[in-house]
């Protein structure tokens, strides 16, 4: 630790006024997620109508989240759908990526108009979606609510169209990171453009390329307002007994439907599943970004 | 020196601003209380405002309203009761409502608005007995006919009186469409801005027919028997098969079938009285007429009446709050003006002193009533956990809609009967 007259009069500044500028971010970052985060793990131990009425009930909401059947379906429903999605639009955003990081003309149009679409809202998206997929789909006569893998298949779609140009542009950023001299070298010493792009772009864009991953991963794994929108879970799949299953809803769809859906008996569950939801996405997170980390080398 | 004041003058103006976002929003109510009305239905949110506007004028008490977004209501009505300036007035629907939040209710019996209305036939008893909540409107729904197109078709309306005069009428005019230049329904929309006419409305004549067998339900029923549900599929498939569209287009809806009655192109429209003042613009001659499904004696049918709207003052709304709230519940329904307006929004008010029902399809229930016709109550509110058996009921009549055959109707059946007992488990677990 440096004594203070050690300091330059930037350090010192910092160390004087470094709280107000961090102050109202760690404020925010307390009230806005640590609070809620430790209510929200509190009340999943809870049986409670109103939050402020919340009465301990041990580990039942959890018994019962892992006992629902719709959950569990929720569960392998979004993990298929980020599996897929993650991979299409990675392989879609890298391909578009590596034609429009070249500075032709009229390229920057090119960028903008693939980024556009991220720029509207999932629940605008979803009503869009669900009308140009009907206009097909009626067609047929049928639906997009009508089959689990026209339901599937539609978010898959809407999600490639909304978030290829976001990956994109950070794609860009990785092609453009590249040492022009390395990509110069391997021109001289003659690789073709499929080792240029093999031993040298992707490589030097392992970084890029685990972000990428990253974001993809967690984007699918959190879908909600496109599913609210596109499919609502519809359609359902209905035993005998008259116990339903929504097939193509996803996990965070899941929840708040257990929430809303189930007068007050649901709530605790919901957190429950709210808890178990977060501690997945956390896990298959870290482990991604460990697994990428490797390849980094 | 300079600098130092230049310095304190950010950081006072820095401190200010803090407490400024902190205490906006903050706001102390004086001695009078105020009104704070969580309203669910988006239609009357106008009119509402309007009527709080004049009482806030007249008596300078603060009337806040707020309207939950369409299909929102119970997500709203849950995050606003636990703030601590929760709504003094809230809005309950049915008896999962009052089961649910009846201990927040105060007892209205004995109050001033009590002793305004007319009858009790509308309020909402808790399990403890206490009043929790009063019907403040009532309405009807059915079909709704346009009766001049009846005629052009060269029918009559003494042709509807039963399911077997309807059915003639319906299927002759959609034999005859494009001939006509309008069809017979209008269409059967399945998305969520007009399933419900099918899965909740049209869905209550099998429920109320069960409940008239059963000698009246007093609460939710545990299982279904579903005895009349063949007469619920005689008046579906009559709606979607002598329709404007084709039945496979109904999942995801978008055709507008308040429109298409509007503009002449459909003769019949299956919805309520809330739809008189938009529809009797276009539609002078439009009348109600009840669902014609076939069951026995059904000429002696009348409309189905009842409400899904029942005041409730919140327990946990400051007393000053509650005893404003009180004020100026009876305000509404005893003042002229505030009264018309409410009226005309919602259909009748059950109360002695409001105004007179200006609303044709509530005129031809009370006909239906004065011919010694039986009135279809509300059976329907009963439905457990509502939004979630419809949705499966929806997502049954979607197949049923794409592929009209017997083991496509099993699965509605399924969703009805079976969908019911499981919903009650879910909802009385």
């Amino acid at each position: 630790m440096k004594k203070d007259n050690e300091l330059t009069i930037y350090q010192k500044s910092v160390k004087k006024w470094g709280w107000l500028f961090l102050g109202p971010v760690m404020l925010a970052f307390a009230v806005g997620f640590l609070w809620p985060f430790l209510k929200g793990l509190y009340l999943s131990f809870c049986d409670f109508r109103l939050i402020s009425e919340a009465k301990l009930s041990g580990f039942d909401n959890y018994v019962k989240a892992f006992s629902d059947e719709s959950f569990m379906h929720s569960f392998l429903f979004t993990a298929l759908f980020t599996v897929v999605s993650m991979t299409v639009i990675n392989l879609l955003a890298f391909t578009v990526a590596y034609f429009l990081a070249k500075e032709i003309r009229g390229m920057k149009i090119f960028r903008t108009v693939f980024f556009m679409p991220n720029l509207i809202g999932g629940i605008v998206l979803g009503y869009i979606w669900s009308t140009i997929f009907d206009g097909f789909l009626s067609m047929y006569e049928t639906s997009v609510l009508m089959e689990s893998k026209y339901g599937f298949w539609g978010l898959i779609i809407m999600l490639c169209w909304q978030q290829v140009g976001y990956m994109m542009i950070i794609y860009i950023a990785g092609f453009k990171n590249i040492d022009p001299a390395v990509l110069e070298a391997a021109q001289i010493d003659g690789a073709n453009g499929r080792q240029t792009l093999l031993k040298i772009m992707i490589p030097n864009m392992i970084t890029t390329i685990s972000i990428c991953l990253f974001l993809a991963l967690t984007n699918g794994f959190k879908l909600f307002d496109q599913n609210l929108a596109l499919t609502a879970g519809l359609p359902i799949s209905m035993n005998a007994d008259g116990t339903s299953i929504k097939t193509t809803e996803m996990m965070a769809l899941n929840i708040f439907n257990t929430f809303y859906g189930q007068s007050s008996f649901g709530h605790g569950v919901a957190q429950a599943k709210a808890v178990i939801f977060f501690v997945l996405v956390s896990a298959i997170g870290i482990l991604q970004l460990k697994f990428t980390d490797r390849k980094k080398g | 020196m300079y600098v130092k004041s230049k310095k304190q003058i950010v950081f006072v103006l820095c401190m200010a601003l803090c407490l400024t976002l902190i205490f906006t929003g903050c706001s102390s109510s004086d001695n009078k209380g105020r009104v704070y009305w969580l309203n669910y239905k988006p239609e009357s949110d106008e009119a509402l405002n309007k009527v709080a506007e004049i009482y806030e004028e007249k008596t300078g008490v603060k009337v806040k309203i707020v309207t939950a977004a369409s299909g929102t209501y119970s997500q709203v009505l849950n995050s606003e009761m636990d703030k601590s300036n929760p709504p003094s007035l809230i809005v309950m629907k049915n008896m999962n409502d009052i089961n649910m939040w009846g201990d927040c209710c105060i007892d209205l019996k004995g109050t001033p608005i009590e002793k305004e209305l007319n009858t009790d036939s509308y309020n909402l008893y808790y399990k403890d007995g206490r009043l929790a909540a009063i019907g403040y409107c009532y309405e009807c729904y059915g079909i709704i006919v346009n009766k001049d197109l009846v005629e052009k078709s060269g029918h009559s309306m003494d042709e509807l009186i039963n399911f077997e005069g309807l059915k003639t009428v319906a299927e002759d005019i959609h034999a005859r469409a494009s001939e006509l230049g309008f069809d017979a329904f209008s269409a059967s929309d399945m998305d969520a801005s007009s399933s419900w006419r099918f899965t909740g409305h049209m869905a209550n004549l099998e429920y109320f027919y069960e409940e008239r067998d059963d000698g009246g339900w007093t609460e939710c029923p545990a299982t279904l028997k579903g005895t009349y549900m063949d007469n619920y599929r005689l008046l579906y498939d009559l709606c979607i098969n002598n329709s404007t569209v084709k039945p496979e287009s109904l999942a995801t809806g978008g055709h507008d079938p308040e429109n298409e009655f509007k503009t002449g192109k459909a003769v019949f429209f299956v919805n309520g009285s809330w739809e008189y003042e938009s529809v009797a613009k276009d539609v002078p001659s439009a009348v109600m007429i009840p669902y014609y499904c076939g069951v026995a004696g059904e000429e002696k049918a009348g409309l189905n009446c009842g409400t899904e709207n029942y005041w409730a003052i919140n327990s946990l709304a400051s007393e000053t709050d509650r005893k404003a709230t009180m004020d100026f519940l009876v305000w509404c329904v005893t003042d002229a003006e505030a009264s018309r307006i409410l009226v005309d929004t919602f259909g009748v008010m059950p109360f002695i002193h409001s105004a007179e029902s200006r609303n044709g399809f509530l005129a031809n229930a009370n006909r239906y009533a004065n011919e010694g016709c039986y009135i279809m109550d509300w059976a329907t509110s009963y439905q457990p956990n509502v939004d979630n058996y419809r949705t499966g009921l929806v997502s049954a009549l979607n197949e049923y809609n794409a592929d009209r055959s017997d083991s496509n109707w099993a699965k509605v059946e399924t969703a009805f009967i079976q969908g019911w007992a499981q919903n009650y488990k879910a909802a009385n677990e």
